[in-house]
């Protein structure tokens, strides 16, 4: 196995006892382009971790297994030590100080310099900047990747894809470069950054660099890469010839799993054929979340699920509803317009929000649980107030009955309604703010990451809660969920979000390489139609 | 026992998610600055005794300050509830209602009715005023107590212009010769001083209670207590504790700060009447200006953080910290003879206090 540039070996990590990576183990040869898929939360970053000796892996009782690189075992105890050995990373955010050339960006902290006289008394720190021999290296890193562009101009300004180029170009001005990981390079670059970028990472790999390239773009991985591994939930699914392969198997490949949540459908569900909510062109300003021209008709007395990859804009389309994000666009519930950005109208109209920011948005969690279930209900519908003269003053009787009866409903564990919401587990806050929402009496539920952070037993509760809703009170939810299990669960229909529109909409029991292919913005017809 | 068992689990579920340096129950539920503080009050209480200091006119001092500083901490708690942190900028509502003084005398009101007639002119001033000062702080967000404290500077330094140039004619409050007004006008002269202190008052054991001013205080903590008790109080509480929560539930923030602030004005304005007609009187130009700290470290001794903070602080922190500083006076005078070491006490233990509360002031997220 010589001509191995990395070995992964037998790889194991635990957080907190918390299995994130079982047995992984990789190769990676000279030149090879080896692609690198998973689903949020596969272990992949956790992976790209421990190659990189990140310092959370060690503060959190470091790893199992072993990593090899060219025949030699490695330890990495900080990045710095993955630099020295060859190891370097290209990143999704650039690391680029706007006011410097992309010289000085290229060559930061690796100065080229001269003696001088001041030097010489005073050390190396003083001396004369070699601008002449950096230009020139710096020269020759851009031409590796054809980017034309001067090396003296200011970074400040110039196109994002151009950013990335010279963060690649650090990369590999840095001598004795062996591996270059791209964590999702292409994720903020146009179509023909997209190309340029990977034929100068092909130009790289055939000088015998290593690439270990990290994407959820199905093509891209299929059109430069030689080899796929596939990690799910932790676990080393499969490592393929890119050419025995077809983006359908490596999407059902990446989703697959044992769905866990058992599907009982009750009879007494109606589903009226009624339009309760639609949303046209709706365009939501939220960081890292952002949508851009959604659509969607959501039908009284279905639980409609919103799905898909991480910072595709999931989870932007309930927070511009309610009006926490700037939005724009048209929603009507109920057959009247909603007035975007106005959090107290969508609540009014009956919308209640269950937010995925649950510690920052959703509670408060230096009050009490009494105040936190009422609170939103209080203040919009006036509710839990008596009149004492000209003032309405709370009726705490009312409010800590009304608490009480929550906390036995859904089975909030507290010592007493007084108990602060911040000292309360992630799965007892979720009830919570549950329980704020139900307050509320609304007639749609948009609940988003209802499970994020809670454990295996509260999140069938949550779900098992969310289910009664619809079947008793008929309520409509709209459920946004990273975790795709728990969506074809519970949902009546998926719709899965990918580039901040909607890619698709799909039944919970379609299979697995649909729900793949279309997180992952590929269109089956036209890529399996090319792939047979 | 099973009563112990009940308190030790519920500490437990409290320290899994917050854990301090220190975990002994007592301190954590009152707080450190406090039992220090309150511990310090009864050594020197001893000492007095010990000494030999009359402990009845010392008890009768110390009801009388807690009294007439009290409405002054209670300003705080508006602010500090509405997130806006403690009101540093409290010389705006203290000219206010050293303005409604003045103009009242002016006017050649005498006794309770001067009395009364302040009270409503400062309010209106001081609502007035407020108003402008919260959307000041509207506009700083993150860097509220800096600028209060030197809104409240520039203020008294501006103020001090108009009380020399102000066409104000009274003979209780001009110089003898030449413009402008006093630095420091007695209360006796317009038959105001501690007219307040005197109703309802009546001697115990030698101890002199202030009852109208004390019941007057009261009144005023039982009407904050009610207000955030009240729709509008409750959202303030939510906006102060969580801006982003508030928000998403529809709250209008910048308006409850705004409503917070005017509150905590009109109580500076109220809270000085208060304080000078106990006085017998009251100082104008550099007075007000370092009346904000005294007035911070108060309720911060009681328990309140930047952050947070309740009626009860008030009160507690209230009476402590006045209690402290005028029960060691007498003491620090007999046992160091010829020094000022009360007032060195005094100036340690205020600005100590506020620098303990603001480096346990959270930057940024949790």
């Amino acid at each position: 196995m010589s001509d191995n540039l990395l070995s992964i070996k037998n790889i194991s990590k635990e957080f907190y006892g918390n299995r994130v990576l079982k047995d992984i183990n990789m190769e990676i040869k000279k030149g090879e382009i080896h692609a690198l898929i998973g689903e949020n939360g596969a272990g992949k970053s956790t992976l790209m971790n421990i190659l990189f000796g990140m310092p959370m892996i060690h503060e959190t009782g470091g790893y199992q297994g072993s990593i090899e690189l060219e025949g030699k075992e490695v330890l990495f105890a900080s990045p710095h030590e993955a630099m020295a050995h060859g190891i370097g990373m290209v990143h999704q955010e650039f690391m680029l100080i706007p006011g410097f050339t992309i010289t000085e960006n290229i060559k930061i902290n690796r100065e080229l310099t001269n003696p001088n006289l001041v030097s010489k008394i005073f050390g190396r720190q003083y001396e004369g900047l070699d601008m002449k021999k950096m230009n020139s290296d710096a020269r020759k890193a851009l031409d590796i990747m054809s980017m034309g562009i001067e090396e003296y101009t200011q970074v400040a300004g110039l196109p994002v894809g151009h950013m990335q180029f010279i963060e690649i170009a650090r990369e590999i001005d840095k001598t004795g470069i062996k591996l270059l990981v791209f964590d999702e390079p292409t994720a903020v670059l146009t179509e023909s950054e997209t190309q340029n970028l990977l034929a100068a990472i092909e130009k790289l790999a055939a000088q015998g660099i290593g690439i270990i390239f990290i994407s959820h773009r199905l093509e891209e991985i299929m059109q430069v890469s030689h080899r796929v591994t596939i990690l799910r939930d932790g676990e080393h699914v499969v490592t393929k010839d890119t050419k025995d392969t077809n983006v359908y198997e490596i999407a059902e490949l990446m989703v697959g799993r044992k769905v866990s949540l058992d599907r009982t459908n009750s009879t007494s569900r109606r589903i009226s054929d009624e339009t309760v909510l639609s949303i046209k062109n709706l365009e939501v300003k939220m960081p890292g979340e952002e949508v851009k021209g959604f659509n969607l008709e959501v039908k009284k007395g279905e639980i409609i699920g919103i799905g898909g990859l991480a910072g595709q804009g999931k989870i932007g389309v309930a927070n511009g509803i309610m009006g926490i994000f700037p939005a724009r666009g048209q929603v009507i519930f109920e057959s009247s317009p909603l007035e975007l950005n106005n959090p107290r109208g969508a609540i009014a109209a009956g919308l209640s929000f269950l937010s995925e920011d649950r510690k920052g948005v959703g509670l408060l969690l230096d009050e009490s649980i009494e105040l936190n279930t009422v609170f939103t209900s209080m203040q919009i519908h006036k509710e839990f107030l008596h009149n004492i003269g000209f003032v309405r003053v709370m009726d705490s009787r009312k409010i800590r009955n009304h608490t009480n009866k929550m906390i036995k409903d859904l089975d909030i564990r507290c010592t007493s309604s007084l108990q602060h919401a911040g000292s309360l587990s992630g799965g007892n806050q979720q009830k919570v703010c549950m329980a704020r929402a139900l307050t509320q009496k609304p007639k749609l539920l948009l609940v988003s990451e209802p499970t994020r952070g809670i454990d295996i037993g509260a999140k069938k509760l949550i779900l098992d809660l969310l289910k009664k809703l619809n079947e008793e009170q008929g309520m409509t939810i709209v459920m946004t969920s990273s975790e795709l299990a728990e969506l074809r669960s519970i949902c009546d229909r998926i719709v899965i979000v990918c580039d901040g529109k909607v890619e698709g909409i799909l039944s919970p029991d379609a299979s697995n390489a649909e729900f793949g292919l279309m997180m992952s913005g590929t269109r089956a017809d036209s890529q399996l139609g090319g792939a047979e | 026992m099973s009563k112990n068992n009940d308190i030790q689990s519920n500490n437990d579920i409290q320290s899994n998610t917050i854990k301090k340096g220190l975990e002994i129950p007592i301190v954590k539920s009152i707080g450190l600055p406090t039992l220090i503080i309150a511990a310090f009050f009864i050594l020197v209480m001893t000492t007095a005794a010990i000494l030999k200091q009359s402990l009845p006119i010392l008890i009768s001092d110390i009801l009388r300050r807690f009294g007439m500083n009290g409405v002054l901490v209670l300003a705080m708690v508006p602010a500090i509830k509405s997130g806006t942190g403690p009101n540093f900028a409290l010389p705006l509502g203290i000219i206010c209602g050293l303005l409604a003084w003045t103009i009242g005398i002016e006017m050649g009101f005498i006794g309770i009715t001067l009395i009364l007639l302040t009270v409503v002119m400062a309010t209106v001033f001081a609502a007035v005023t407020g108003y402008f000062y919260g959307k000041l702080l509207n506009a700083v967000k993150g860097a509220e107590m800096t600028i209060a404290t030197y809104t409240g500077f520039s203020t008294v330094a501006l103020m001090s212009l108009v009380w020399l140039m102000a066409p104000f004619k009274s003979k209780q409050m001009g110089w003898m010769m030449g413009e402008g007004l006093r630095e420091t006008i007695k209360l006796d002269g317009v038959e105001a001083g501690q007219i307040i202190n005197n109703f309802l008052s009546f001697e115990i054991f030698e101890v002199k209670i202030p009852t109208g001013l004390l019941l007057t205080f009261f009144a005023f903590c039982f009407l904050v207590w009610i207000f955030f008790r009240t729709k509008t109080g409750i959202a303030i509480i939510a906006g102060g504790s969580n801006p982003e929560f508030a928000a998403a539930s529809g709250i209008d923030i910048d308006k409850n700060r705004l409503i917070a602030n005017i509150l905590s004005t009109v109580l500076g304005a109220i809270g000085i009447i208060l304080y000078s007609q106990s006085y017998g009187f009251f100082q104008l130009y550099s007075g007000p200006l370092m009346m904000a700290f005294p007035a911070v470290a108060g309720v911060l001794i009681g328990g309140a953080t930047a952050s947070k903070a309740n009626i009860s602080h008030v009160i507690i922190g209230t009476f402590l910290f006045q209690g402290l500083l005028t029960a060691s006076m007498p003491v620090a005078n007999q046992l160091f003879e010829g020094t000022d070491l009360s007032e060195i006490m005094r100036v340690v233990l205020q600005n100590g206090i506020i620098l303990y509360a603001l480096t346990q002031v959270k930057g940024g997220g949790k």
